[in-house]
């Protein structure tokens, strides 16, 4: 029913709307040619970079070289006392690292609260419980990325460019530098040379890769490589899928066919997906709760990867993720080698939040 | 989360209607609502504050004008703003009178630079140009192999060289002299603004290869940060223009409006769809009712002039008017709406429509299946389902591989279409009267529908006072009344 009504919907504002264009007889829109390459959005975070040696990277240690803490734009408010202006302030602060209005406006307002009942007057001490406040929310999670089967199946998800190809690649070489056996299946199996991308990783890397062919069933490629992980008795299969925008419906099915034959096929070699990882760009605005709903509901999201936090964005859209639908962030990427895919951290991460750029 | 800034709109206008002139209160209320819907857009929070004081000023003491109630003047005034900023005219490229036209690609990781590099040759030579594409980014790996392949697709050749950037881009141009290829578009590695080895790396490749335009390419999904890093890069490059990424997602792209407003320079070209011909000029005035949440009916229109045959579809608006739409129309408009793309990204481009029915889950294997039901009737149970007993029911089934209760579902909800239809028929009469009061008398609904649109395609801000015609305001009418009336 509601089927038809939308279509209805569809079809009178079409035809009433539409259809009267075409009579106004305007140039018929240059519709060009249509060959139809397919091809995909550019990944994420480009080089490898030789590791270094693998020191690992603090959020503070890569972020201190971006920002000061706490200049500029909340220098203002620890001049003050505390007044409506310094909520406002600290309430935009939250707006402009990307946490979005509702969460910021959420927080502020019971901080604001507590603040005035406990006779707070001091702007330092209000962002100190704002940041306690923040730092509460996001903390508590389990954070762990789970291998508990063998072989363990980490599948990895996202909107196009966000970096999924290369967060497999730093965390295959973690991985490996820790003693597993991982094998990386290269189910992207749409974009122009993800294939040959992931396969530089892996060599680098030293983990064995399953390839498909351009355009192949990139559920067959992720079961290949499964099988293979099996066979040969590695411990870690990294799974890449294609980048795919969360709105496309046909998209999102084939990402579902894809969890359940990773399902299946973890299953037939004794072992199990423990993890599937969205990748989000620290850059994302408020869309990126979007990305998070919808992907969980497609495939179970596990945990998210926060990828680009060395840049001047803040990722703040993490909070609302994490806080409406419950999605942990376990991994930030800061910065282009491997050592820079790090653990999330609470402290570090709202700290970061209110630092200027 | 996802209201859109007619929903809220809708609710504050209910308390306008009937009031005759904007007080204060009521304007503070309606900014308080556009900045939350522009800050969830993404708009960065300073536009947004200028935004806010444009709008406060022009709302407040403006003189209303008979035409339009208090709610719609205010939707006006934004559309207005939010046009004058994001630019009313599509960028006009011009070729250097000494070819190569030399075009460098610029931007942060993962936005999109080297697929958009392929779309961006493969419009060039749409346009009858013979670009070279050159692959600078020598740090991601395959960087070069996807241009490589992406160039096969579409048959333009690609230059790289495994040396340094600077070097590629040089030498990138000089194989396009020697060849004879009149546009080079250098791809370049992703890059942080605030990386300042990589920036003034890319600001040597800009020196050297001296480009005639540059392009920052920036995803639509993109947040707060659009701003600093639009700032960086202009600094250092001097941008001419933007190109928008992922517009095909259900993103806002409020960053396309902090970008203009900081940078001043247009958004060239978006990218709308994973294809390589999913790439067009920008226009500007489109990206306003989009980023307020009403829809993209423009673009909605040109997917239609492609698929709809004039004579057809003026024959169907005519039928719907009079209530006469068919099953067999049905089936024909179902077909052509089909070549649209998925029914849910036709649906999120139409402004107005209510938030439980663009959340409808919409199953194109559904479709198919009320397709075959259609298609298995007799041309006589199609114009009259009324014939349809319970043994023709049967074979109806039968033949489409469905159940008997589906047929008979099937022509019960046509039937309440087809009331619903002309109701809207009806409404569309009605509106013709309204506005062609002194005017010329319209044939149709459809055709004061296409005056009205046509007024808002040449660009909002043209109204003047006392004339009902002017750019957005279209727009918000239609979201707003038309469906008002439409759910009663």
């Amino acid at each position: 029913m509601e089927l038809l009504i939308v279509i209805l919907i569809a079809l009178a504002l079409l035809v009433v709307v539409g259809i009267g264009f075409v009579v106004r007889g305007r140039r018929s829109v240059e519709a060009p040619p249509r060959p139809t390459p397919e091809v995909e959005l550019e990944p994420a975070t480009p080089p490898v970079v030789v590791e270094a040696p693998p020191k690992p990277a603090t959020f503070r240690e890569r972020l201190g070289k971006a920002r000061s803490s706490l200049g500029g734009y909340l220098g203002s408010v620890l001049s003050r006392t505390i007044d409506t202006q310094t909520w406002d302030e600290l309430e935009e602060a939250l707006i402009l690292a990307d946490v979005g209005v509702a969460t910021a406006t959420r927080v502020v307002e019971d901080v604001r609260a507590q603040a005035k009942a406990d006779g707070v007057t001091d702007p330092a001490a209000a962002i100190e419980m704002l940041k306690i406040r923040l730092k509460q929310e996001l903390g508590g999670h389990d954070i762990a990325l789970h291998n508990e089967a063998a072989p363990a199946v980490w599948l990895f998800v996202g909107v196009n460019g966000v970096g999924k190809t290369t967060t497999i690649g730093k965390l295959g070489s973690r991985e490996v530098a820790a003693g597993k056996n991982v094998v990386m299946a290269a189910g992207d199996t749409f974009r122009a040379a993800a294939g040959e991308q992931l396969e530089m990783w892996a060599d680098r890397a030293g983990a064995g890769i399953v390839r498909g062919a351009e355009g192949a069933d990139p559920s067959s490629v992720i079961f290949d490589g499964i099988a293979s992980a099996g066979a040969r008795g590695a411990d870690l299969v990294l799974a890449d899928t294609a980048g795919r925008l969360h709105n496309k419906a046909n998209l999102m099915e084939e990402l579902r066919k894809v969890r359940r034959v990773a399902d299946r096929g973890a299953e037939e070699q004794g072992g199990s997906v423990t993890e599937v990882l969205l990748v989000i760009d620290a850059t994302t605005g408020q869309n990126g709760l979007a990305q998070a709903r919808t992907f969980t509901e497609a495939v179970d999201v596990t945990g998210v990867v926060l990828t680009k936090l060395d840049g001047s964005a803040k990722g703040g859209i993490v909070m609302a993720i994490q806080t409406e639908l419950g999605i942990p962030i376990k991994l930030v990427g800061l910065g282009e080698g491997a050592a820079d895919l790090i653990e999330f951290d609470p402290d570090m991460f709202v700290d970061a939040l209110f630092d200027s750029v | 989360m996802f209201d859109t800034l007619s929903d809220r709109f809708d609710g504050i206008f209910k308390k306008l209607r009937g009031k005759g002139k904007l007080q204060q209160d009521d304007v503070d209320e309606v900014l308080r609502e556009i900045r939350l819907a522009l800050l969830e857009a993404d708009v960065n929070f300073a536009v947004v504050k200028d935004f806010q004081a444009a709008v406060r000023a022009r709302c407040v003491g403006a003189e209303l004008h008979q035409a339009l109630n208090p709610a719609q003047q205010v939707v006006k005034f934004v559309n207005e703003e939010l046009t004058a900023i994001l630019g009313g005219e599509t960028m006009q490229l011009e070729y250097a009178s000494s070819p190569p036209t030399i075009i460098l690609m610029a931007g942060l990781q993962g936005a999109g630079k080297t697929t958009a590099v392929g779309k961006l040759g493969r419009w060039f030579k749409s346009q009858g140009r013979n670009p070279l594409m050159v692959g600078a980014d020598l740090q991601r790996p395959a960087a070069v192999e996807q241009l490589r392949t992406l160039g096969r697709q579409i048959d333009v050749p690609v230059f790289s060289e495994p040396s340094d950037p600077v070097a590629v881009a040089k030498a990138g141009i000089e194989e396009a002299e020697r060849t004879g290829r009149d546009v080079v578009i250098v791809d370049t590695a992703g890059r942080l603004a605030i990386d300042a080895d990589l920036m003034e790396q890319i600001r040597d490749i800009s020196d050297t290869i001296l480009p005639h335009y540059t392009f920052l390419v920036i995803d639509a999904m993109t947040g707060q940060d659009a701003v600093q890093t639009a700032e960086a890069f202009h600094n250092t490059l001097e941008l001419d223009g933007v190109i928008l990424t992922k517009l095909d997602g259900d993103a806002r792209g409020g960053a396309a409006l902090s970008v203009k407003q900081v940078v001043g320079r247009p958004i060239a070209f978006a990218s709308t769809g994973e294809k390589l011909e999913d790439f067009e000029q920008f226009h500007p005035d489109r990206l306003a009712g989009r980023i307020l949440g009403m829809g993209d009916m423009l673009s909605l229109i040109e997917k239609a002039e492609e698929v709809y045959d004039e004579q057809e579809a003026e024959a169907a608006a005519a039928k719907i008017l009079e209530g006469t739409f068919t099953l067999e129309d049905f089936l024909e408009q179902m077909q052509a709406l089909k070549k649209m793309g998925p029914l849910g990204n036709v649906i999120g481009l139409m402004p107005g429509i209510p938030k439980e029915v663009k959340d409808t889950e919409i199953d194109d294997g559904q479709i198919a299946r009320v397709e075959a039901i259609i298609k298995s009737m007799t041309p006589a149970e199609r114009i009259d389902p009324v014939i349809i007993d319970g043994s023709r029911r049967a074979r109806i089934a039968n033949g489409s591989g469905t159940l008997p209760n589906e047929v008979s579902q099937l022509i019960k909800q046509f039937r309440e279409m087809q009331k619903m239809m002309k109701r809207f028929g009806g409404m569309g009469t009605k509106r013709v009267k309204k506005k062609t009061k002194k005017g010329k008398k319209g044939k149709s609904g459809g055709r004061v529908t296409a005056s009205k649109a046509r007024a808002a395609k040449a660009g909002g801000g043209l109204s003047l006072p006392g004339l009902g015609d002017g750019g957005g305001l279209d727009l918000s009418e239609l979201g707003l009344d038309d469906l008002a009336d439409f759910d009663r």
